[in-house]
């Protein structure tokens, strides 16, 4: 693209006027700007939902391993039990909690939309914010839950 | 499907029909749909029933899951999880991958993975249900 321009001189062929051919031979931004463009809220918990969705696809074989280890031994069940309860077992399942309940939320937006509610720009904001709120409080509260049966 | 297209005699299902990328028409909208709706209790239950056996033993566990009412409730939850997390890929997937070669092996190993997943699960479920 650029080379065309590259070796243009001032009154050369290049141009039909000084004027276009200086603005030419400038960097002009490309669309959408994406140095300096921040997404819409909606557009990134609309990415996330996706995300969400396909972490939950692959997560499924936590739930496959899990069943399958109670189905089995004592000693498969004690390992898998013992995997999950490490730090990083724990990290994975409450990241697994939380798109889960983010997934949820904003697939529940998802069915609102088809009704046609809630797309105007402003709710649509709001609603998208109330998603990723409400999937952080609905998570820790789940393990809060979680730690207290745990306790009882 | 506009009005002025008075003279089409096609209903308008019958030119949504085969539409799309894999040529399934409507149907697999309305059954993500369906899945979504049903989702909602579904999986709400099953974090129930995680919060309530934290910290359960091995007995423990495999005693909760042979409860019939329970071992009913979470087939339903996987057979829905599944069935809409397989038609979810099968979206990204038509999003992403433009060849019709590449597009057609990863909606099948989609396919594949969701039955292998469903299959273990439920015969773990069905084991443990009738004593295993
Ligand atoms: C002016 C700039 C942009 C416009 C007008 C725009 C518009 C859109 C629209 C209309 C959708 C579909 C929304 C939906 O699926 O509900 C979409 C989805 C998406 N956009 Fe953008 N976009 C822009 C910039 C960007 C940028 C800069 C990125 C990445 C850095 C991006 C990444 C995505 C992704 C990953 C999706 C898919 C989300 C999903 O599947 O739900 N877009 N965009
Ligand atoms: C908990 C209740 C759930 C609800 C209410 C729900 C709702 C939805 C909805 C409405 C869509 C369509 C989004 C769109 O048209 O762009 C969707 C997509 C999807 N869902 Fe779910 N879902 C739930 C649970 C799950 C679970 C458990 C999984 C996986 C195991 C999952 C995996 C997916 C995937 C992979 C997609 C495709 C994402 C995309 O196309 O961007 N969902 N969900």
């Amino acid at each position: 693209m650029g080379d065309m321009h590259e070796d243009a001189e001032p009154g050369g062929a290049m141009s039909k006027s000084p004027a276009t051919r200086e603005f030419a031979r400038r960097e002009r931004p490309l669309s959408p700007h994406l140095t300096i463009y921040r997404p819409p809220i909606t557009m990134t918990m609309s990415i996330i939902h996706r995300i969400t969705g396909g972490a939950l696809y692959f997560g499924t074989l936590l739930v496959a391993v899990w069943l399958m280890a109670a189905a089995s031994s004592q000693a498969t069940f004690d390992w898998v039990n013992w995997a999950f309860g490490t730090w990083l077992g724990r990290l994975i399942l409450f990241g697994y909690t939380w798109a889960l309940m983010h997934h949820m939320l904003g697939g529940v937006r998802h069915l609102v939309w088809d009704t046609g509610a809630g797309l105007e720009k402003h709710t649509a904001s709001k609603i998208a914010w109330a998603t990723l709120v409400g999937s952080v409080l609905l998570t820790l509260l789940i393990w809060i839950a979680g730690y207290m049966a745990r306790g009882a | 499907m506009s009005g002025k297209n008075n003279t089409d005699m096609r209903t308008p299902l019958a030119k949504v029909r085969g539409l799309g990328s894999a040529r399934e028409g409507t149907g697999h909208f309305w059954r993500q749909r369906l899945t979504a709706i049903a989702n909602i209790p579904l999986m709400l239950f099953f974090v129930g029933f995680l919060i309530a056996l934290n910290g359960s033993g091995y007995a423990e566990v495999r005693a909760a899951l042979a409860n019939p009412f329970v071992a009913l409730v979470l087939a339903l939850v996987l057979i829905s999880g599944l069935i809409h997390m397989r038609l979810g890929m099968q979206v990204i997937i038509e999003d992403y991958i433009t060849s019709e070669g590449l597009k057609l092996a990863t909606i099948a190993l989609n396919t594949f993975f969701t039955v292998a997943v469903g299959v273990a699960s439920i015969f773990a479920l069905l084991k443990l249900a009738f004593g295993g």
